[in-house]
This record gives structure tokens, C-alpha cells and sequence, in this order.
């Protein structure tokens, strides 16, 4: 059977268990909710701070709850010792890593398509005329977000501290991601040229393709007993 | 053909030998089991012989293949765990239409079909899993280890957990495996291995400490045998 | 009689008596190296004699690099081997490398301290080391809370391999965060202006130079521990094993 086929039965086992309950995707979109209503509070920008402020808010609260989402995608495999069963699957087991990595992928964008326009509306900033670049920007991020994410998740389901080790793994690792992201939408909202922005965006292409393959390369290795 | 070929088998965790040097030959079509108390190292026996874990030295073949360099072939071998494998939030029908897609089946929705009913848990099909009770649970397990016709079952202490009823069931269900397929069974229980073996093995503190070849002791010799050497670490004969 | 041939089995797995000499030469190397940087080389033009902490905190710095350099190397040794040697081997480094990037970052600290008058810059170099020093940190904790034995050193492999290769990333996204915020003064770790004078060249060499003995000598010694006691504890595990009465292993054929 194809990889792709595999990723794709993969990622439909991952919707599936998701979407009967929604537990997960409703918890990172309330906590983002909460996040953007807590920020503003916090900071009571105004309008001219709030473009300022906008960037920081939203990486910050995307961490955040990437972080979430991740933690439990390891957790609905370890209760009956489901990842092992995925192992003795004959498809490649890296191919593991891309399933959950895409399925993961896929509840975090769907939390940012919630949670971008209702930012923009709690800081009355408008995103619109800007909506394409920052989509690119925020998709780059993601993929980077989750393709660390998804190896420290695996790593942290089996440890006692797991709601920490997550976190504590992902920022200093994704660092690069949150400083370009934020750095790059930064300069999308002010309205740079695009010269400038472009370093970031390149940052979070060459890490997303590293840190896929290396995710690809590597998985295999961490589940090895 | 040997289905299993293991020579030397040793697996290290950090100081902890959990293997030392075993060696074992299971030809196609014979049901072995595996005695041993706990901590003997059987579960790590059969993850290796799984392809869950590489052997820190040894080698191991599974019809006449490495398992490292191949993993296709992982398609000859069904495992039941005492864990489930299941999916609690997945129907039993999507439990095992997933495993069986993931085989690669040809017509997965027919013999999946087939399968639910064979263990009768057809009514059941499309409840969640999370709503079984154990016995069900094991039959459902014991389905999808079979999803893709393995012709080699490894069960690590399926008996777990199951009352008298479940475990006659489920043994039921092992004899009429038997002879088609090879099987290796691990469990600390004499009475339910022995009805399930044509050879034994028993392995302690990761070594085997005693093998059976021509024939099989009955019940009470084997398990004196069994009880003795573990309680004193040696062989009395 | 018994103690004497674990303790002999304990040592053999720990290797040869090197490190002593390492050590002697390191230390001795340090002393006339802070010797140059404090004597030898001379004042610097701008900052004074407070420049000379840059003796300290450069070859640190390198060290923390290296040691690094050296658990990414050990932790893709174990995850293909699995060999306790290459993990022993990360493990030491990391410890070790923890300990000089500390150095690194309270040394350019103090320096920033008495340069520009503030505890800490957002210098796109210091930041980098602080950064590495964090996934030290938390390397360390993966291998506190990482669970039981081989598990705890596997994640710590993986950490190993993920955070050397995102140094470099992570260096070129805050170097690009801080060209969008030039700071108000130019540092250069090396000293203003574009070259060293060459005195002051030597005395950073033979810093680094005795730096680098120091860790390797410190990394042997750890190392050597760490073997010990995976020696003693696997001699422990054989005694419980064996507690009672006489051993036999084998297989027996029964009639």
C-alpha cells in the first residue's frame, strides 16, 4: 500500500476519534479565545499599540494551544498500546510520524482559521487586505510548530511530567519558528516591503523541511524500545 | 521451514539483562509455549520476535527472513498483547476496518464483515469499543490479530484479565488455529498453557531454563518441575 | 575475595587511569593562560581591563559548542547502536557542556555589565548561547524525568540530534530579529575595531586551547564515573539474582 494511502488511513483515524468528541479542538479554541480576551485585558492597547501588540498576542496564544493539541495526540495511542499496533503495521514507521504530523497540522489550522478573525475583531485591527501573505506566514509556522511538536509528544506521553516536558521541549527548539513567525507578521501588518520580510519566511521554510525530514528520519528511532 | 530461528537472543535495558543468549527453533504449524514468572523476560522474547525491538546480540529469522530488512514482513505476523490494540473512541467495525486497510487487504470491507461475525460480535459492530466488556474485548483483539491471515500468531499473556468463562473461550478459539499456523504463547498460568502446547519452554531471569523435545510431561510433573526450579533457581530432576 | 574481583570487574569497565594527566595538563595550561590574559596581553583600547573577562568567556563559549558538537555525535552513535557507551558518552558531555555554557553566558553577562551598563543584551551571540544553554537544561530534565533507564536515554538522543542541528536556525532568526532592532552600541565579542592585536590573539588561543583540554579531561572523568556505576549496578542486579542457592542454566532433555 502507498505512503500516501497510509498517511491519508492514518489521518482519517486521528479524525475520526477527533471529531466524535471534539474535546481537543474545542479546548484549543476556547483557550485561544481566552488568550486574545486575557491579552487585551492585560494590555489595553490602543488601536495604533494593537497592530504592535497583534503579532506577539498571536504566536504566543498559537504555542500555546499547538501545544494543547499535541499533547493529547500521542495520549489516545499509549491507553491500550495503540503506537505499538501501529508499528507492527507493514508500512514504512516513519510514515507514523507523517500521520499524526498532518492530522495535528490539520486541528491547528483549524483553530487559526477561528482564531485570526476573532483577534482581529477583539483588537478592531483589519487583517483583510493583508489576508494572503499572513495565511503563508501562519502555515509556514504551524508546519514548523508541528513538526517538532508531534516528536516531543511522542517523547513526553510516557513520562510522569508530560503536560511540562512538552513545553518545555517545543519553545526553546521552536524558537526560531516563534521569533520569524512573529518578526514576519510583524512586518506584513505595518506594511513592509516584502525584501524585508523575506529572510523570516525563508527561516521557516528551511526549518519546516529540516525538521520534517529530520522528524522522518528519526521517529523510527525514538519508539525503538 | 523454520518459522522462527533465534540464536543467542540478548537484550540489555541500560544494566538490566533481560535476555541472555536464548536460542529457539519453532518449526511452521507447532504451538509453543512459553512459561515463565514474572520479569523472566517473556514479554521482551516476544516484542523481539514481534520486530518491536531489536536484540542487543543474536539474531533472529522468521521464515527464513531478518526482520530488520524487511518489512514486509510484518504482514506473516499477528500479535495479541494483554493490552487491546483497540481504539476505544473507534467502533469495533472501524477498529477493524482500520487494521485492515492498513494490511493493505484487497476487499477489506467483506472480511472484516467476516471476521465480526466469526467471533460474534456482528450485533456489536458499530458500538465503541470503549462500551465492551473484556471478553469482548479479547475477541475483538484475537479478530484483528487475524485480520490478514498471519501465519504466525505471537500472544504475550492473553489470559490476562479473563475469567474462567472468557478463557475457556478463548482457548476454544486457539484450538481451532492450531496446526494451521504457528503460534508462540507466553503465560504464567500451566494449567491453560499446557492444554495449548505440543512443546514447551520455560524461560527464567531471561534464560531458558528448560525445553521440552519428545512429547510433553503431564500437567502436575511439568508444573512441579516449574514451581521447584523457580522457588530455588535450580534444577532438581 | 569476592569483594576484590567486582571491584576489579567494576574497574575494568571503567577504563585506564588517563584523566590524571589530562587534568594536570588542563589546569596547568588555565594558569598560564589567565596568566597571558591578565599580564601578557595587552590593555584594551576601549573598555579597559574589564575586556579581559572576554579571555573567560570566549573559549567557554567554544567549549559549550563543542561539548554539544560531541553529544550529537554520541547520540546518533546510540540511537543506532544502542550501545551504553555512546549514551554514557552524551550523557558526560552534556553535564559537562552545561557547566561551561554557564560560564559562557555569567561571563558575557558581566561583561555587557561593564560595558554598556545592563546585565544583559539581546546580543544575537549571547542569545544564541543562552538558547543552548536552555536546551541543555532541558536535555538534563528529559533524562531526570524521562522515565525508566534506556527510555530516558533514547528521548535524550533524539534531543541531542534535534537541538545541534537547530542552533543553527535558531542563530540565524534572532541575528535577523536583531537587524529589524539594531542595538544602540556594535559588539563584537572579539574587541571594537576589525583585528586583534596579535598578543591578545595568542593569549585567546591558549585559552581556548587550555579550555578545551579541561573538558576533555572532565568529560574522561564522568565518563569513567558513569561506567562505574553502571558496572556496580549491573554486579547488583547479578547478586539478586542469585541470592539463595547454586545456579545451573541449561537446557535439559526429558525422557
Amino acid at each position: 500500500m502507498g505512503a500516501l494511502s497510509a498517511v491519508r488511513l492514518l489521518v482519517w483515524k486521528d479524525l475520526t476519534l477527533e471529531l466524535r468528541t471534539k474535546e481537543i479542538l474545542t479546548a484549543m479554541a476556547v483557550f485561544a479565545l481566552l488568550s486574545a480576551v486575557i491579552f487585551n485585558f492585560a494590555f489595553s492597547p490602543s488601536p495604533a499599540q494593537a497592530v504592535t501588540l497583534l503579532p506577539g498576542m498571536l504566536w504566543v496564544t498559537l504555542a500555546f494551544a499547538a501545544t494543547l493539541g499535541l499533547s493529547r495526540s500521542f495520549v489516545l495511542e499509549r491507553d491500550q498500546q495503540c503506537l505499538e499496533a501501529l508499528r507492527l503495521f507493514p508500512t514504512d514507521r516513519s510514515l507514523i510520524y507523517l500521520g499524526k504530523a498532518a492530522a495535528n497540522l490539520l486541528f491547528l489550522l483549524l483553530v487559526e482559521a477561528l482564531i485570526l478573525p476573532a483577534m482581529a475583531v477583539i483588537s478592531g485591527i483589519a487583517l483583510l487586505p493583508h489576508l494572503l501573505p499572513l495565511a503563508l506566514v501562519m502555515l509556514l509556522g504551524s508546519i514548523g510548530l508541528v513538526a517538532v511538536g508531534t516528536i516531543f509528544s511522542a517523547m513526553s506521553v510516557n513520562t510522569r511530567i508530560r503536560e511540562v516536558l512538552l513545553p518545555v521541549l517545543l519553545f526553546p527548539i521552536a524558537s526560531p519558528v516563534l521569533i520569524s513567525g512573529v518578526k514576519a507578521t510583524a512586518g506584513i501588518l505595518a506594511g513592509r516591503p516584502l525584501v524585508e520580510v523575506l529572510p523570516g519566511v525563508r527561516i521557516l521554510a528551511v526549518f519546516d523541511v529540516m525538521f520534517v525530514v529530520l522528524g522522518y528520519v528519526i521517529f523510527e528511532f525514538l519508539l525503538e524500545e | 521451514m523454520q518459522a522462527i530461528e533465534a540464536r543467542g537472543l540478548e537484550k540489555a535495558f541500560g544494566p538490566v539483562q533481560a535476555l541472555r543468549r536464548v536460542t529457539l527453533e519453532v518449526p511452521a504449524g507447532e504451538s509453543l509455549v512459553v512459561f515463565g514468572p514474572n520479569g523472566a523476560g517473556k514479554t521482551t522474547l516476544i516484542k523481539i520476535l514481534a520486530t518491536l525491538m531489536r536484540p542487543s546480540g543474536g539474531w533472529v529469522r522468521l521464515f527464513g527472513r531478518d526482520p530488520q530488512r524487511d518489512d514486509d514482513l510484518r504482514r506473516l505476523i499477528g500479535v495479541v498483547s494483554h493490552h487491546s490494540y483497540l481504539y476505544a473512541g473507534l467502533t469495533a467495525l472501524e477498529n477493524l476496518l482500520f487494521a485492515a486497510r492498513m494490511y493493505g487487504l484487497p476487499d477489506a470491507g467483506a472480511r472484516v464483515a467476516e471476521l465480526i461475525d466469526a467471533v460474534g460480535l456482528g450485533p456489536r459492530r458499530f458500538d465503541l469499543v470503549r462500551t465492551f466488556s473484556r471478553g469482548m474485548l479479547q475477541r475483538l483483539t484475537i479478530a484483528r490479530a487475524l485480520v490478514h491471515n498471519p501465519p504466525l500468531l505471537l500472544l504475550d499473556e492473553p489470559y490476562t484479565g479473563l475469567d474462567r468463562h472468557a478463557a475457556a473461550l478463548f482457548t476454544d478459539l486457539l484450538e481451532q488455529l492450531r496446526g494451521d499456523r504457528t503460534i508462540v504463547l507466553t503465560t504464567h498460568s500451566i494449567e491453560q498453557g499446557l492444554a495449548l502446547a505440543d512443546r514447551i519452554v520455560i524461560l527464567v531471569d531471561g534464560a531458558v531454563a528448560y525445553e521440552s523435545r519428545d512429547g510433553l510431561e503431564d500437567q502436575h510433573a511439568v508444573g512441579q518441575l516449574y514451581t521447584e526450579f523457580v522457588r530455588t533457581g535450580a534444577w532438581v530432576h | 575475595m569476592a569483594v576484590t574481583t567486582q571491584e576489579r570487574a567494576v574497574a575494568a569497565k571503567a577504563g585506564p587511569d588517563r584523566p590524571a594527566t589530562l587534568i594536570w595538563l588542563g589546569l596547568g595550561l588555565i594558569v598560564i593562560g589567565q596568566f597571558m590574559a591578565l599580564l601578557y596581553a595587552p590593555e584594551e583600547v576601549t573598555m579597559g581591563n574589564a575586556q579581559r573577562i572576554f579571555y573567560v568567556h570566549v573559549p567557554s563559549a567554544w567549549v559549550g559548542y563543542l561539548a554539544f558538537a560531541v553529544v550529537f555525535g554520541a547520540s546518533i552513535g546510540y540511537l543506532f547502536t544502542r550501545r551504553r557507551s555512546f549514551d554514557l558518552a552524551a550523557y558526560a558531555s552534556t553535564e559537562i557542556g552545561v557547566v561551561f555554557t554557564t560560564l559562557a553566558i555569567i561571563s558575557g553577562s558581566v561583561w555587557g555589565r561593564y560595558a554598556w551598563g545592563t546585565w544583559w543584551t539581546w546580543d544575537p551571540r549571547l542569545t544564541t548561547t543562552f538558547m543552548l544553554w536552555l536546551i541543555y537544561v532541558v536535555s538534563l530534565m528529559v533524562r531526570a524525568y524521562g522515565g525508566v533507564g534506556s527510555q530516558a536515554a533514547r528521548f535524550a538522543a533524539v534531543l541531542g540530534v534535534i537541538g545541534f542541528l537547530d542552533i543553527p536556525l535558531i542563530h540565524l532568526s534572532v541575528v535577523w530579529w536583531r537587524s529589524l532592532h539594531p542595538l544602540p552600541v556594535v559588539i563584537r565579542p572579539e574587541g571594537f575595531g576589525s583585528g586583534l592585536h596579535p598578543a591578545m590573539l595568542q593569549a585567546l588561543l591558549v585559552n581556548v586551547a587550555a579550555f578545551t583540554v579541561l573538558y576533555v579531561a572532565l568529560f574522561s572523568v564522568r565518563r569513567r564515573q558513569m561506567a562505574a556505576a553502571d558496572a556496580l549496578a549491573e554486579l547488583k542486579n547479578e547478586d539478586h539474582r542469585r541470592a539463595g542457592t547454586q545456579w545451573t542454566v541449561g537446557t535439559q532433555e526429558v525422557s
